[in-house]
């Protein structure tokens, strides 16, 4: 893992909190709608606050499809998760919102997950049995590896 | 009945999410790095190679049938309900979909961690 792939994970990270919560906050200003009403959702887009939502969202789109070209999904998905954490905190500190212990439990949970995962290799190499292990290229046994 | 109607939709969520995120997954590992492709290539043929991927564009549909089906089960069942239960129960039904059909190497470590943060956002969002 570079640096550079580091910062396409927080980028997935980063862009899909801040679209969702961008998206969240325009739709408060739209108020609610329908399935009847179509033609007001694609209005929805007009207001800025969902705009740029989206803009944020398909960077987010852009970095998780870099993630999957050369990482595992079981790999990346993780660090996705990770955004509702960003979000828990944003909550928190900039929001002064209220979170709850089951909350702080739950952020916990998803860091616990997201660090197992981020400790083991990223790709699963479909090298042949004969090879020797290599800890650079990430091909290492579950447990119990030379590299853990 | 509107309980049933909510479940169906997770369920629904869960299986159209599942397959989207492993036909995407399928198509960029097709399509290979795109940091290399971009560096030797362009950007006009990264986007190009995405864009003309059957794999890519079956997972996008599948992915839009997950969000109105998240739509329609925002309807059905209530928010506090359908989005943690499927947000959860999808990060499980991937570790599981990662294994079977894109033969990922998906260790003890990694089982515990699908099932760690498939718990933290059903806390999250509980």
């Amino acid at each position: 893992m570079t640096l550079r792939k580091y910062l396409v994970l927080a980028g997935v990270t980063i862009c899909g909190a801040t679209g969702d919560s961008l998206l969240s906050r325009g739709m408060k200003d739209v108020g609610s709608i329908s399935l009847s009403q179509i033609p007001q959702i694609i209005l929805a887009i007009l207001n800025p606050w969902v705009a740029l939502g989206i803009l944020f969202l398909l960077c987010f789109f852009a970095a998780y499809m870099t993630a999957l070209s050369w990482a595992d999904l079981t790999y990346v998905l993780p660090a996705t998760s990770l955004g509702y954490v960003v979000l828990a905190l944003i909550a928190k500190f900039l929001l002064h919102e209220n979170v709850t212990p089951a909350r702080w439990l739950g952020i916990l949970l998803i860091s616990a997950g997201v660090g197992l995962v981020a400790g083991g290799p990223e790709i699963t190499h479909r090298a042949l049995p004969s090879e020797p292990e290599n800890c650079m290229a990430g091909s290492v046994a579950s447990k119990g590896g030379p590299c853990d | 009945m509107r309980l049933i109607y909510a479940w169906g939709a997770i369920a629904a969520i869960v299986l159209a999410s599942t397959t989207g995120d492993v036909l995407l997954s399928l198509a960029m590992k097709q399509v290979g790095d795109v940091g290399d492709l971009w560096r030797d290539h362009g950007l006009l043929t990264v986007i190009g190679r995405v864009v003309r991927n059957p794999n890519f564009l079956l997972g996008v549909l599948a992915m839009t049938v997950a969000f109105y089906s998240l739509l329609f089960g925002l309807s059905w069942g209530d928010v506090s309900l359908v989005a943690p239960a499927s947000a959860s129960l999808t990060f499980v039904a991937n570790a599981v979909a990662a294994k079977f059909f894109l033969h990922e190497r998906v260790d003890r470590r990694r089982w515990m961690a699908a099932l760690l943060v498939a718990g933290g956002v059903a806390l999250l969002a509980a």
